[in-house]
């Protein structure tokens, strides 16, 4: 029966009441639960599609890779410039590496490589489902019995939820050569020793934090971007507003995470 | 001058519906509908737009609610119908979208290739190959197997279109103006297909358009819906033979413009 009701968006029933907004709020928590719901309950029956997700992951991780790239090493680079005249102060400036090996790992680099993937993935899940909506593809898929929302949001959300972490390890790891490129040039440091105190201060839990930190971003961005173009209203001005908010929603439920994770990680510390 | 009929069943409903009503918020789109479709029949659903051709044909495949009434196809009431039932069913009933619907990220190829595979798990590679050849050859487009479907025309892309419904072998097919936006050769050639596939494959087909001259040429049977509701049904001669001006309208129009 959840098909039959989450094929073609009906329009809301007139109601004029200021409670309207309200129950609307309430009515897309439902409607996004349910959402969530579908989706472990698919994704993990068979047929296993490993082909289309193995596709998918390759498109994320291409899409953003440059993009991840560029700003990992960017922002390790700046910010262990940055750091630099404090730390001299107390001439602690040996701390260097370990300062910015937690600050990236912690936190940096999946919250970068979210923010970034959120525009770059969760946009173009957003408009790509958007437009296979309004031109009916997703129907088309429907009454052929092929399972669209398997196919088609399963396997994104997956993806994401997969490529985003292995993208935010990368990312932590190229940030670490854009600080090793500051402290070389002041200190000098040899490459091997850098990596030693850079790797020093990071425990388990570090690592493992940061990894589900990343993959519930994975998740958000990827159940967002479906949902957001699954449900798009009709008319080319409905893939916009699917794409857009994809990302405003999706950056926004990644900061909310974030404070809530670290919040939580805080507490096995 | 009518079509030539053939082999209709008149003792076998594909599909039957009751008192079949739907509404968006306040507006009420079907009020009411009964109609029957007989085995390897061909019938004309007319009306103008808005009236809900769309919707009802939606309803018949599960895509849409019905508010009310029962619809019965091949068997199966469709209106309660659990999510793995409606699975089989749809597998049984064609689609052809009134945009088309291709899937605009693949190949003609895998457009074809796209409901069999995603139902027919193991088949080989031969096999599917065959069935996409002999859906093209039945629409007349084997050259586009390797296009894109934005590099097809309007024509192309419906015949494409109703190439992949055909691809599953369709007890029922569904048209959704088949030859809207299309110029009049164009649109006799869908006419011509709409009953080619009629007779190969042993459809039998609910046909919406607001075209007559499609209407006449491959309606065993025309349906008008006014107001919600089927008012006249029958032969395309009978269906017209009335003083109701919205019908008589709806023909002038037709044909003098
Ligand atoms: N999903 C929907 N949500 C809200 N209203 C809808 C929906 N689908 C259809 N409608 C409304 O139902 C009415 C009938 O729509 P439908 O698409 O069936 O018309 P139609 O007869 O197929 O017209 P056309 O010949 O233009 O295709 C329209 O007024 C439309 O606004
Ligand atoms: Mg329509």
């Amino acid at each position: 029966m959840d098909q039959q009701n989450s094929t073609s968006a009906e329009l809301p029933k007139a109601e004029p009441s200021i409670f309207k907004g309200f129950k609307q709020f309430f009515i897309d928590v439902y409607d996004v639960f349910r959402f969530i719901f579908r989706f472990f309950k698919e994704v993990f029956a068979p047929p296993y599609e490993f082909r289309e997700l193995i596709k998918q992951c390759w498109e994320v991780g291409v899409r953003s890779l440059l993009l991840i790239t560029v700003t990992g090493f960017i922002v390790g680079l700046i910010f262990t410039k940055q750091s630099r005249p404090s730390l001299l102060q107390f001439g602690a400036t040996s701390w260097i590496p370990s300062l910015v090996s937690i600050a990236i790992m912690r936190a940096l680099a999946p919250l970068v490589t979210a923010l970034i993937s959120a525009g770059r993935v969760g946009s173009s899940i957003g408009a790509e489902l958007g437009s296979m909506r309004v031109t009916e593809q997703i129907d088309a898929m429907e009454v052929s019995g092929t399972h669209p929302f398997k196919y088609l949001v399963c396997m994104r959300t997956l993806a994401t939820t997969i490529a985003i972490p292995l993208l935010s390890v990368y990312n932590g790891l190229i940030a670490m050569l854009g600080g090793y490129l500051n402290v070389y040039v002041n200190e000098g440091t040899s490459f091997t020793t850098y990596v030693q105190q850079f790797f020093q201060p990071l425990g388990y839990i570090d690592f493992f934090s940061s990894l589900a930190k990343a993959t519930i971003f994975g998740f958000t961005i990827g159940i967002v971007g479906s949902y957001k173009g699954w449900n798009s209203s009709s008319g080319t001005a409905g893939v916009g507003k699917a794409a857009n908010s994809a990302v405003v929603t999706a950056m926004f439920l990644v900061f909310i995470e974030e404070v809530i994770i670290v919040q939580i990680t805080g507490w096995f510390r | 001058m009518g079509k030539q009929h053939h082999a209709i069943n008149y003792n076998e409903k594909v599909i039957s519906i009751k008192g079949l009503t739907k509404s968006f918020g306040s507006y009420h789109v079907l009020r009411g509908i009964d109609l029957d479709l007989f085995k390897n029949e061909n019938l004309v659903v007319l009306g103008r737009s808005g009236t809900g051709k769309s919707v009802l044909i939606k309803i018949i495949s599960g895509l849409l609610r019905a508010d009310a009434g029962q619809v019965n196809v091949l068997g199966n009431e469709v209106v309660g119908i659990s999510t793995r039932d409606l699975q089989e069913l749809r597998r049984r009933i064609g689609f052809s979208f009134q945009n088309s619907a291709l899937y605009d990220s693949m190949t003609v190829r895998k457009n074809l290739e796209f409901p069999l595979v995603r139902n027919q798990k193991n088949l080989k590679r031969k096999e599917i190959d065959s069935m996409v050849e002999r859906v093209l050859e039945a629409v007349g487009l084997k050259q586009t197997i390797n296009q894109m479907p934005a590099e097809l025309s309007g024509g192309q892309r419906k015949r494409i279109g109703i190439a992949r419904t055909l691809i599953l072998r369709p007890e029922i097919m569904l048209y959704d103006e088949p030859t809207a936006g299309l110029d009049p050769i164009t649109s006799m050639e869908i006419n011509n297909l709409i009953n080619s596939v009629q007779e190969r494959f042993n459809t039998s087909s609910i046909i919406i358009t607001h075209d007559l001259t499609c209407a006449k040429a491959v309606g065993d049977r025309v349906a008008m819906l006014l107001d919600g509701q089927f008012q006249r049904q029958g032969a395309f001669e009978e269906v017209f033979d009335t003083d109701d001006v919205r019908v008589k309208q709806f023909y002038d129009y037709n044909f003098t413009d």
